[in-house]
């Protein structure tokens, strides 16, 4: 299981990139391995408000459903378009697919977040 | 009569090859004081030849509509079934499955399904379908549902009080979930007052709804307030009868989003009421909120063209709580009969229904002018309408001792509808009979 | 490959006609305003009557029917479905009745649907039915709406959250969402059974009820129900019963007497209603009398020996359907419970759950079966002993199954037991035939370890090979277009 030591993590399978206060938002290998086959992704909205824990989009695949919930509070300020025709980017490289960038404006919400480690460790008990 | 094929000494047999004795043993994980104590109190058993004289009896104390030329409609409609439907609809492979959820043997309902939704498509105009609904008015609570659940937060349903009044009933028990506001606007000379529609549109309308033909059999104008609902980031949807289809603006050219209907006049017998089948179909921005089972076409792993139950990530067995609706079992059956008798009748075959419909309502019209009587309303129709009449139930009373099944009782007026079943002396001996013409 | 009916057929083969109307064809251009009238002609099919019998008929022969063999979908109940009710169901004394005529031309009809009422009251032990609804989830939505209006009722405004055990069917959490109901799952104790102290920990007055189905879906009766009921009923919320799987108890128990105040049945399960390929079902409302003002209009009543409907109903929750249900299933069932009595809806009971246990025993060598004890009318196995060394899934035995004539048992579901197979035989099956099966599910188990290539590339045989249903649902083809 890939799990890359600069990004930060959700016990609901998100990563976030930080930069600054822009966060790229993503699914980690592990939700993609989990999922199977991803078929469609539900975007937010540009502009959109999301609050951390709160959904922001909905990833399907054939026979699985999965909420993705904001890692961090924020307004998005981009969306991957690209997934909306080629949903299957999040199984080929969840990393280098993010899914929306948010604008993060409670920097002190990331130490809400786990790191790569702690991730890993975390996924290793569910197994 | 029993359909249990196991003799007692076969039973026996498995039983004690369990280590078990008797059949009471089989419950032993319930409690005794649940247990009934003594059995069922229903009547004794019927063998197979007692049962169908029974049957017939109770069937023989009912007027059929093959017995009395029916003008009742308001929501189901005497219609022709060509042979063939009945017949094929009772190959047991196909009424006897169940859902398709194997697709290697269930290739035949799911490419029936595909060429129904495909049909019902071409009627509405619209780019998806599901495979069916429980009925009209459900399919288009179901509709009223989506909007409010894709509409970020909207929740005000804008409908007339033109649609059909078990429609409206409908959506009033859906709306208990809190999550619907429904605004009924009351109509004007039997068609929506459209401009007072329009008036109640805002940021929180998630649909405005029209019926067409409506309940009364009036054609409504959709046109503006089409245009009003989308100027204001709404759905506009409409609820129709599908033969009318035929020669009417499907709900596609009217800029409908979501077209829903009763399908019952497509092959389904009238059956007090049921089963029948409600479609549902919208433009494909919406494919993915769709309520209910939907085929699509894909390819096997030799690359062969096959058909599977698809976007099932929306429905229940997956999404559980957070599904936009609960259905599992839809009207498959009656779906199969609907692209039956559509293939059947074809697309000839039904503009000719739709047509004699309209052809034997006018014929009906100056009839009724004839003997004295008077239109409810004078608007549009297609093939219903109202006629005036002081006193209805007796006016059924005397029909029906006359041997004719009259029309849907409205307050001071008989709502009357003329299928293709309906022959000109059928129309003749109605209006005589309500003008007066024919004695008690 | 079979060509789509729009594939076949030319303009002008269709010969389908109406008799003279012996009157002058009006041009619909002239008596409807232009603005109703249609543009694009709709483009159905244009096919003979004979190709089109043929069409039929050749999906019939790509279809697999309870008729065609045995089909032990589990949760689905597949018994056979007599054919006298399919002949009294068409009868046109009762399939050619408008569902507005008058009830005193129709009193054969309504006799039947109150007494029908009535039938399932004393089956279920509840004090009225509806038989509006038209499938089980349907019927789940009144049951949730009438618990809904009872708390409102009340003034129980409070009353927001719906229980669902974890096992339950996906129709529960939706249904309760669907009527505004926030989802609380109970989790099952290890015995696959609703575990009490979960249950207590996360009743109160929230709750306006919890939805359970007795016997569960793993097939296990409920064995502490008087003890859940109480439960509920103490923190004032209602106990709702999901009769998906009344095969189970029907004739032996009833959820009246345990403790349930709302019931739904599925006729077109537990009554033997065919399935038609995904319905029509019904899926008719019982509630004890503290409910009855909150069922839907109209309910049939008899008055002086006739039979009318009642629409008088002030607190009903309205409609959920338009007239009066799924008449015509309900016709079958009816004819169905007439034709077997008490006793002989007690003898399919007793049998399907002797056949369940049969088929337990037999397997359970072959099979892992996670909750190995007296089962009801279905139980559970999974691909345990199966998945070393070759990673056979449940998926892989079910679509081997079907090279074997089966149609594959119920897979992935509950949720609960990892790689679920749920098998339900039902009554009406014999001995001999679940023998055969057995035989089957017996030799694919020693495939699985010697030529694992036959499960994991199967089906075989049967018209097509599995699908990429990726490919379906990622660009989705929903209908034909013309080429």
């Amino acid at each position: 299981m890939n799990v890359p030591k600069k990004l930060l993590y959700t016990k609901e399978h998100e990563w976030i990139k930080v930069n600054g206060d822009r966060g790229h938002v993503g699914i980690t290998d592990y939700a993609q391995h989990h999922l199977g086959d991803i078929v469609f992704v539900e975007l937010p909205e540009l502009d959109e408000e999301v609050a951390q824990g709160e959904s922001m989009g909905v990833i399907e695949s054939v026979k699985a459903v999965a909420t993705l919930f904001s890692p961090v509070s924020g307004r998005i300020l981009e969306v991957n378009e690209e997934l909306e025709e080629a949903p299957e980017l999040l199984n080929e490289d969840p990393y280098g697919n993010w899914i929306a960038i948010v604008e993060i404006t409670e920097q002190s919400e990331l130490d809400d977040l786990i790191s790569a480690d702690e991730y890993k460790s975390y996924c290793e008990t569910l197994e | 009569m029993k359909y249990t094929p196991n003799p007692p000494w076969v039973a026996q047999d498995m039983l004690n090859s369990m280590g078990l004795n008797s059949l009471d043993d089989l419950f032993d994980d319930i409690k005794d004081d649940l247990k009934l104590k003594k059995g069922l109190n229903l009547p004794p058993a019927m063998g197979e030849m007692e049962l169908r004289r029974y049957m017939k009896d109770l069937a023989a104390r009912n007027i059929s509509t093959e017995e009395y030329p029916c003008f009742l409609g308001a929501g189901a409609y005497d219609r022709y079934i060509p042979a063939a439907v009945e017949q094929l609809l009772l190959r047991s492979e196909f009424y006897t499955a169940y859902t398709p959820y194997q697709p290697e043997i269930s290739q035949g309902i799911l490419q029936s399904i595909f060429e129904y939704q495909t049909m019902i498509c071409k009627l509405t105009g619209m780019d998806v379908s599901n495979a069916s609904m429980y009925d009209g008015g459900s399919a288009l609570a179901e509709a009223c549902n989506l909007a409010c659940n894709s509409g970020k937060g909207r929740r005000k349903i804008i409908i007339p009080d033109t649609v059909h009044p078990e429609y409206l009933k409908i959506l009033q028990a859906y709306s208990l979930s809190g999550r619907m506001e429904v605004l009924v606007v009351p109509g004007r000379e039997g068609a929506a007052d459209i401009d007072a529609m329009i008036a109640e549109i805002d940021d929180q309308t998630a649909a405005a709804v029209i019926q067409q033909p409506n309940f009364f059999g009036v054609l409504e104008n959709g046109e503006r307030l089409e245009r009003a609902v989308h100027a204001n980031k709404g759905l506009f949807i409409m609820a129709v009868e599908p033969v009318s289809l035929a020669v009417l603006k499907s709900p596609g050219e009217w800029g409908a989003d979501i077209a829903v209907g009763e399908g019952q006049p497509l092959g389904c017998s009238l059956s007090l009421g049921g089963p029948y089948l409600g479609f549902f179909a919208a433009r494909r921005e919406l494919m993915r909120k769709l309520p209910g089972r939907i085929v699509g076409e894909t390819t096997d792993l030799d690359g062969k063209r096959s058909y599977v139950l698809t976007l099932q990530a929306r429905e229940q067995h997956i999404r559980r709580e957070k599904a936009g609706s609960n259905i599992c079992s839809n009207e498959a059956l009656c779906a199969l009969a609907a692209g039956m008798y559509l293939a059947f009748v074809g697309e000839e075959g039904l503009k000719e229904i739709a047509l004699r419909s309209h052809q034997l309502a006018l014929y009906a019209e100056e009839q009724a002018k004839s003997a004295g009587l008077e239109l409810k309303y004078q608007q549009p129709y297609f093939m219903e309408f109202a006629v005036k009449m002081s006193d209805p139930a007796a006016a059924n009373r005397k029909l029906l001792a006359n041997g004719i099944i009259g029309g849907y009782q409205l307050e001071d007026a008989l709502l009357l509808a003329f299928t293709e079943k309906r022959s000109r002396d059928e129309i003749d001996r109605l209006f005589a009979v309500l003008g007066g013409k024919v004695d008690e | 490959m079979s060509k789509l009916i729009f594939e076949k057929g030319v303009k002008g083969s269709n010969s389908f006609s109406l008799p003279e109307a012996g009157l002058a064809q009006p041009d619909i251009n002239q008596t409807l305003p232009p603005i109703f009238l249609r543009h694009q002609a709709p483009d159905l099919p244009q096919i003979s009557e004979v190709e089109a019998v043929r069409h039929y008929t050749e999906l019939s022969q790509r279809a697999y029917g309870v008729d065609n063999g045995f089909y032990p979908l589990g949760s689905c109940t597949m018994k056979y479905s007599p054919k006298i009710n399919e002949w009294a169901a068409r009868i046109p004394g009762l399939a050619a009745l408008h569902p507005y005529q008058a009830p005193e031309t129709i009193q054969g009809a309504l006799q039947l649907y109150y007494e029908m009422q009535e039938i399932l009251a004393e089956i279920t032990g509840m004090d009225g039915f509806t038989l509006q609804p038209a499938a089980g989830a349907h019927g789940e939505m009144v049951g949730v709406m009438i618990i809904k209006a009872y708390h409102l009722n009340n003034g129980d405004k409070a009353r927001t959250k719906m229980m669902v055990p974890d096992s339950a069917h996906g129709t529960n959490p939706a249904t309760a969402n669907m009527i505004g109901f926030d989802v609380i799952e109970v989790k099952s104790n290890p015995r696959g059974l609703v575990d009490l102290d979960d249950l207590k920990s996360k009743m109160n007055e929230e709750v306006a009820g919890l939805m359970l189905t007795n016997p569960n879906t793993l097939g296990l009766f409920e064995e502490e129900i008087e003890d859940i009921a109480a439960i509920v009923h103490e923190a004032g919320g209602l106990l709702y019963y999901d009769g998906a799987n009344l095969n189970g108890v029907v004739g032996v128990a009833r959820p009246g007497d345990m403790g349930f105040d709302l019931v739904h049945v599925n006729l077109h399960k537990t009554f033997s209603t065919p399935h038609g390929g995904g319905g029509p079902g019904s899926g008719p409302v019982g509630v004890k009398a503290h409910l009855l003002p909150f069922l839907p209009i109209p309910l049939v009543v008899k008055k002086e020996e006739q039979y009318t409907f009642d629409y008088d109903r002030p607190l009903s929750i309205g409609k959920a359907k338009n007239f009066y249900g799924n008449f015509g299933v309900i016709v079958k069932a009816y004819a169905y419970i007439k034709a077997l009595g008490g006793e002989g809806l007690k003898d399919a009971c007793q049998n399907a759950v002797l056949n369940a246990n049969y088929m337990r025993h037999q397997l359970r060598e072959d099979y892992n079966i996670p909750l190995d004890r007296l089962c009801k009318h279905e139980f559970i196995i999974n691909s345990k002993k199966q998945a070393d060394p070759h990673g056979i899934s449940t998926m892989d035995i079910a679509k081997r199954l079907i090279d074997y004539g089966y149609h594959p048992p119920t897979v992935y579901f509950p949720l609960i037991i990892s790689e679920a197979m749920m098998i339900e035989p039902t009554e009406t099956e014999s001995k001999e035939r679940m023998d055969d099966f057995i035989a089957a599910m017996k030799s694919i188990a020693k495939e699985a370890k010697e030529t694992p290539e036959l499960l994991l590339g199967a089906p075989h045989n049967a018209v097509i090979r599995r699908v990429d249903e990726v490919k379906a649902a990622r660009k989705p083809v929903v209908k034909w277009e013309a080429p």
